[in-house]
């Protein structure tokens, strides 16, 4: 099964109603189920510098080395345990090209940003993020933010010292603890879930979820979630009613249908005809 | 930087400016703020200040620390707050940027590291902006004057939908970027109606259903989506937004009409009175009284 057919998605980003240019990007490569966004940072340009860098070169890569006919013929087990191999593969590789750029361009020193990485295949979700992009997952009536952030608040957050409460009253949300591209090696984390059909996934720039409370994004995402167009415009209309004080960018995949990948040969036949 | 100012009955003693981790408060000489009074316990309170954040901790004073009135042991301070210690008040002032200049570039993101992977100093070409205190190294770029390679600048149109059948966005050329014409509303939706506001706050408004099973009902437009018609068939929301409400199409093969047009897929403001039929049924939309 296409997990090009069975996945609705639509994605928009938006310098915001503050800031002059826009230091998010997204990309997203259906065919291979693949959704990429970053948010940029760093003086001048070099933030949409760092970001442009981080999500066409793994878009780019992962198009290159994920051979769906290849990989149709392994066992769920292995196509995750590829997936995940590739993806950080990847990421390191648009994390060195970031660096050495910053490094050899004064006018990009210090560069970088974050990341997150949705790839989708036979059922499964793999998830790889760095920094306070944020994906979140609407299953039924619940949403859940399936990243954790790597920022300063969170760190705060779990250790206990502020409440959530407070949180939102913090004058230290912009500072993230992991960012792509500021060292020569990165720590990306990684998880793999299951998928569910109905699912509906929402990555996001902080420019979302810093305007936009997540009741409201949950309201949004179970009123309009059989339109991912409009869900993604009413989200940063949203944002930008809000006050839209950052670039603001949502990518929203929704499961439309099953796309297990179908194993033996009476699978492969009946999936032939279909 | 945050400070604190101490005064006892309305006479200011002195101001204190919060540049430490950890500020020490009570009657002891080696306090940090020193207070000379025996209602003060030795070691009485700390503030923990983590780059622009504050927090009061009472360390088991005798007699208790108080925040705006009320007694408590750990409080996450806020501008202007005032903290009571006996007689004594310290009042604190966390002057960040105004919310106009600099605030945008004061808000952007930036990286901090640990102290164990971050190197010893900021490099030169990075001073480090903003009150950081020391081990923190807030890395930013030096601002130079060379545009980003024409192969990465993907110059950002004010706005880019990238659906699934949508092409790759060409890459523009390095110019640059062209001015951003007035916050334009996502949804390109036209200016909302003039009655929509009173007084800056928006009006509250309904729906009412004219015809069909439901008919007489009336609908409450309190959230900010409010979904009508019938799901699989013809489903179509109304947004509550500061500036008015809008009618937009959710799903279904046809557009539902406003006024007897149709509604397409686009954004339309709402008037006071118009008329909505959708799924067969007609409604009306009106501001209340």
């Amino acid at each position: 099964m296409n997990v090009a057919h069975s996945l609705q998605s639509a994605s928009l980003t938006d310098p915001g109603r503050v800031r002059d240019h826009n230091e998010d990007c997204i990309e997203a490569r259906p065919e291979i189920g693949l959704y990429v966004l970053a948010d940029g940072m760093g003086g001048y340009n070099a933030g949409e510098v760092a970001s442009g860098m981080a999500t066409s070169l793994i878009a780019d890569g992962l198009v290159e080395s994920w051979q769906p006919d290849q990989v149709d013929r392994l066992d769920r087990d292995a196509s995750k345990a590829l997936s995940e191999k590739l993806i950080r593969e990847q990421v390191a590789r648009a994390n060195s090209a970031i660096f050495t750029t910053s490094q050899n361009n004064p006018e990009c020193a210090g560069m970088g940003t974050t990341l997150v990485v949705c790839h989708f295949y036979d059922n499964f979700l793999t998830v790889a993020h760095i920094g306070d992009s944020r994906l979140y997952r609407l299953r039924g009536e619940t949403m859940e933010q399936v990243t954790r952030d790597h920022s300063l608040l969170q760190e705060q957050l779990d250790s206990g010292l502020i409440t959530p409460e407070e949180a939102k009253l913090s004058q230290n949300k912009n500072l993230v603890t992991r960012a792509l591209g500021i060292d020569p090696g990165v720590e990306t984390e990684l998880h793999i879930y299951d998928t569910q059909p109905d699912d509906v996934y929402l990555l996001c720039s902080d420019g979302l979820s810093d305007m936009v409370e997540d009741d409201e994004i949950r309201l949004t995402l179970i009123t309009l979630k059989t339109n991912p167009s409009l869900t993604v415009q009413q989200l940063v209309q949203a944002a930008n009613d809000n006050g839209g004080r950052d670039n603001i960018s949502a990518m929203l995949i929704r499961v439309a249908e099953p796309y297990g990948v179908p194993r033996g040969w009476l699978a492969r036949l009946k999936a032939l005809f279909r | 930087m945050a400070k604190l100012i101490l005064s006892v009955d309305g006479q200011v003693l002195k101001e204190h400016t919060l540049s430490k981790e950890r500020t020490l408060i009570g009657r002891k000489p080696h306090n940090d703020i020193q207070i000379d009074n025996l209602a003060v316990s030795g070691e009485h309170a700390a503030i923990i200040t983590i780059l622009n954040d504050s927090f009061v901790e009472d360390l088991g004073s005798t007699n208790g620390t108080m925040v705006n009135g009320k007694p408590i042991k750990k409080h996450f301070l806020q501008n202007n707050d005032v903290i009571e210690i006996g007689k004594h008040k310290l009042k604190y002032f966390n002057d960040q940027p105004a919310p106009a200049a600099g605030a945008a570039d004061f808000e952007k993101t930036m990286i901090i590291r640990s102290p164990s992977k971050a190197p010893p100093a900021p490099a030169p070409a990075a001073p480090a902006p903003a009150p950081a205190p020391a081990p923190a190294a807030a890395a930013t770029a030096a601002p130079a004057a060379a545009p980003a390679a024409a192969s990465m600048s993907d110059t950002h149109p004010n706005m880019k939908t990238a659906t699934q059948e949508a092409p790759k966005p060409a890459p523009a050329p390095a110019a640059p970027p062209p001015p951003r014409p007035a916050p334009a509303p996502a949804a390109a939706a036209p200016a909302a109606p003039a009655d929509a506001t009173a007084g800056g706050a928006l009006r509250d408004a309904a729906v009412q259903v004219l015809s069909g099973a439901a008919a007489g009902r009336t609908l409450d437009l309190t959230k900010n989506l409010t979904t009508i018609g019938k799901p699989g068939l013809q489903v179509a929301v109304i947004t509550k937004r500061p500036n008015g409400y809008f009618i937009t199409h959710v799903e279904g093969a046809t557009y539902p009409t406003l006024n007897g047009a149709s509604l397409g897929a686009q954004a339309h403001p709402l008037n006071d009175h118009d008329l909505i039929e959708i799924a067969g049924v007609k409604m009306e939309f009106f501001y209340k009284p």
